[in-house]
């Protein structure tokens, strides 16, 4: 038996049916796991799929989800857009939960149109000096980024933990979750009486802003051109390193935003668990969305359903919400597997010409 | 042809194709016991591939392999060792964190244990044996690369090969070092091993082969005795192209001053090694100058200074009067210097639309407070297409060009700049006929407009036909500079090959 791989493009409507083949490919791949729970996958694709979008309050819901994954990913799909391979992007996120903690928790005496700033620009500044340390090893000293910036991520995770279980615990009910942030720094509410915060009408305009300086900028081009062959621009006379300082602090503010948010829009407190992963996730979102701001929201606004719909599923069904994660990872094994068919043709020969001795 | 009894290989018409390009065709070579046979040619005159194919990497398309006059099929390097052929390539195949032994054991042991203590004996003796001095227990990483040819030496030898092919072993070495390797190969002759020595260097061929067969565009030029040949012949077999019709005529018009100085530059390769020497050069405005040289003498670095991405260590680099030497890409082309780069595919962005690598290298121009004047752009895009004939819409990728076009599409962007200085690295390796024609006549007309040219070519007629002064590079030196009028390529050859007149 041989396997052939041959360099063929595919056609379009070919490429419009990766995704849906995907997910597809992805309910019937993790089908069996529900089956181990004696449920019925068919009702697990309802509630994953359908269910979250059958009323408003779960659309909202999803799009509460959406709003952080929504900035991981647009984080991760600058960075890489750029040849800078930020994993650092849930480190990023913490220090910048943690920035808007420490300043929310000054705004007492603060009115609402001075705070709020002050937590945004706070968090976005706290992520960006969290990049600039590996930012700053790989541009000055060529020290692979994907190495420093992951490792870092535990060095933030723990500077919170170790915060939390500090001088931060928890005075009254001794939990390692701070106090919470003045009232005047807590972002508003987009619909009343929901969740849906100031937090994602921010994302959505960060998105819109990536995909104006991706595509319609100077910088947007000089940076996809390193990204894409970092010599060949160096040769254009583009600045290699700065251009790639600028988008990895870039990426670290986005990660920082997302931080904030999570704190003044949803918790309200620093707790220990203020990401489960969100930044990895937004690595799932940005590869999943192809780099591209327009499909990285569309790969977030599906994970944030799928997210939504994997509490649904465990109460409806009694399997573990944990499936959602399977159900993500799955889907970006096989998104990935199904690309190779957008640019390979693959054969299968049971029996090649054997050579004659 | 000699005898085929007494011939350790024996390789009898030998035709290998790449795609269109015939690298071998009907090749003989024939090594007898106990000699250094040289396979001398030019750059893709198909010295490498004959060997590739003596040592099962490549399979011949035509032709019969005889190993001591038995005929034999060769699949793949295990088939060669086992023929005792062993082959040390200008890439050494080494594990650099193990240790020699750790190398030269590397797939010849069996069974499950493995005695290492008995291992480093065995291969101390060998070194011992071969008269090549290297430790066993040596951690490969930390030995030079001169020491490292050593244990790609020792590995062939221990593996009981017969015959040795070194594949140009010189060109990474240091003159020390070269005096090594001859040494250690004469001793291999006087135990009876065959060598097959690949190299375009005249001087080493004449100083420690005992025949040369040259090879030229893949068919033997000629097979001839050391002791009754010399370096004039070598020359002449290895370059050996008639001075077919220059299509200019050479006017003797006011020489003006010089565009482009090089003032005693000296730059280090990639391995930290000098890769220009002092090199002095002036090419004045509305003047070709031709850099000829075998490929790896220092003209790909010597691109990259003026292409303002390699520093200068020594020296002065001055476009008209003003100091580049330590400019960057931007300060270079601000300064008026074009670069079309030795590989274009790699200098430009595949990934991106023609439109965008066109103007990739003056953004500015092409923005207003950073955003892209994007019709600015395509209708930028669409007067270079047509200007240069460019067979591509300016939304294409640019992976999807074809060469010709893509050298279009690169001429046309330096070229719109109107540049003072223009550095042409290789501009028609791997073109058509039409796209070279256009190419060249491109270059012409720069001249013409007075624009200085430094054209950098391994293709000896394409300096002929172009240059007004040639200057040959080699081991990164300038070894003469002369009219074009009137030079030969006989005597260019002997130059690029290293031979001082005189």
């Amino acid at each position: 038996m041989r396997l052939q791989v041959e360099r063929n493009p595919a056609p379009v409507w070919f490429r419009v049916l990766i995704p849906l083949a995907s997910i597809l490919l992805t309910f019937l791949l993790t089908s069996g796991f529900v089956l181990a729970y004696g449920a019925n996958p068919l009702q697990a694709v309802y509630y994953f799929l359908i269910d979250p979008l059958s009323n408003h309050v779960r659309l909202i819901e999803v799009l509460v989800k959406t709003t952080p994954l929504l900035l991981t990913g647009t984080a991760v799909a600058f960075a890489f857009s750029g040849g800078y391979w930020n994993i650092g992007v849930e480190g990023q996120l913490y220090m910048g939960a943690t920035a808007a903690t420490a300043i929310g928790l000054q705004m007492h005496n603060t009115p609402a149109w001075l705070a709020l700033p002050l937590v945004i620009v706070g968090g976005i500044l706290a992520g960006i000096a969290w990049a600039a340390l590996p930012a700053l090893m790989k541009v000055r000293l060529k020290i692979d980024e994907v190495v420093t910036t992951l490792l870092l991520n535990y060095v933030a995770i723990f500077f919170v933990s170790a915060i939390l279980n500090g001088p931060w615990r928890n005075p009254v009910s001794q939990w390692p979750q701070s106090p919470e942030i003045a009232a005047s720094a807590i972002f508003p509410r987009l619909i009343p009486r929901s969740r849906l915060h100031l937090g994602f009408l921010l994302a959505v305009l960060v998105v819109l802003g990536v995909w104006y300086i991706l595509s319609r900028t100077s910088f947007g081009l000089k940076m996809k051109a390193v990204g894409f062959n970092s010599e060949a621009a160096r040769f254009s006379g583009i600045n290699v390193e700065r251009t790639m300082l600028a988008v990895a602090l870039t990426s670290g503010g986005i990660a920082g935003l997302a931080g904030a948010g999570e704190v003044a829009g949803i918790h309200f407190h620093l707790i220990d668990a203020i990401s489960p992963g969100y930044g990895y996730t937004g690595i799932i979102i940005a590869t999943l969305g192809a780099l591209n701001p327009i499909g990285v929201s569309l790969a977030a606004l599906f994970i944030g359903l799928i997210d939504t719909g994997s509490q649904t599923v465990s109460r409806a069904l009694g399997v573990p919400a944990y499936l959602g994660d399977v159900l993500q990872a799955t889907l970006l094994l096989v998104t990935l597997g199904m690309l190779l068919l957008q640019s390979y043709r693959i054969t299968l020969r049971w029996r090649g010409r054997v050579p004659a001795e | 042809m000699t005898s085929d009894i007494d011939a350790v290989v024996a390789m009898r018409e030998i035709s290998k194709r790449f795609g269109t390009v015939l690298a071998n065709d009907q090749v003989d070579f024939t090594l007898r016991p106990g000699e250094i046979h040289a396979l001398l040619g030019e750059n893709g005159a198909g010295k490498t591939t004959l060997m590739r194919i003596l040592y099962g990497l490549y399979r011949a398309d035509e032709g019969q392999i005889y190993i001591n006059g038995l005929p034999v099929t060769i699949h793949s390097p295990k088939d060669a060792i086992r023929q005792g052929i062993g082959m040390v390539s200008q890439h050494f195949a080494l594990v650099s964190p193990h240790t020699v032994t750790e190398n030269l054991i590397l797939g010849m042991t069996s069974g499950m244990r493995l005695n290492l203590g008995q291992a480093h004996e065995a291969v101390g003796a060998a070194a011992a044996e071969f008269g090549i001095p290297v430790d066993p227990k040596a951690v490969i990483r930390d030995l030079s690369v001169g020491q490292r040819q050593r244990v790609e030496i020792l590995k062939a030898l221990y593996r009981k090969a017969r015959v040795l092919v070194m594949d140009e072993p010189t060109a990474v070495l240091v003159p020390q070092e070269v005096e090594q390797l001859f040494s250690s190969l004469r001793s291999f002759k006087e135990k009876g091993f065959s060598v097959v020595f690949i190299s375009h260097k005249l001087h080493e061929v004449m100083a420690i082969t005992d025949h040369i067969t040259v090879l030229r565009a893949g068919r033997v030029a000629g097979e001839v005795s050391t002791r009754d040949t010399n370096p004039n012949e070598l020359a002449r077999l290895m370059v050996g192209r008639p001075t077919f019709g220059i299509t200019r005529k050479f006017d003797n018009e006011q020489k003006t001053i010089p565009a482009l100085v090089l003032e005693g530059v000296t730059t280090l390769d990639n391995k930290g090694l000098p890769a220009l020497k002092e090199v002095s050069l002036a090419v004045r405005a509305g003047e070709i100058v031709g850099l000829a040289g075998v490929s790896g003498n220092g003209q790909t670095e010597l691109a990259e200074v003026l292409a303002g991405i390699r520093p200068v260590i020594q020296g002065r680099v001055l476009v008209c009067d003003e100091d580049v030497t330590h400019a960057d890409p931007q300060a270079m082309m601000a300064a008026g210097v074009g670069r079309i780069p030795e590989d274009t595919r790699a200098n430009v962005i595949g990934q991106m639309t023609v439109a965008q690598n066109m103007v990739l290298e003056k953004l500015d121009q092409f923005s207003r407070k950073g955003t892209l004047d994007r019709q600015a752009i395509s209708h930028y895009a669409e007067t270079l297409i047509k200007d240069y004939q460019i067979k591509a819409s300016p939304n294409d990728r640019m992976r999807t060009l074809s060469g010709g076009n893509l050298q279009k599409v690169v001429l046309a962007r330096v070229l719109a700049q109107k540049p003072k200085v223009l550095v042409v690295a290789q501009p028609t390796r791997g073109l058509d006929v039409g796209a070279t024609e256009y190419v060249r006549s491109k270059l012409l007309e720069q001249r013409a407009e007075g624009a200085a040219i430094l054209l950098i070519s391994e293709d000896l007629d394409e300096i002929l036909q172009l240059s007004d002064t040639i200057a040959v590079i080699y081991e990164g030196r300038i070894m003469d500079v002369r009219a074009a009028h009137g030079a030969t390529p006989h005597e260019l050859g002997l130059l690029m090959a290293g031979v001082q007149k005189g």
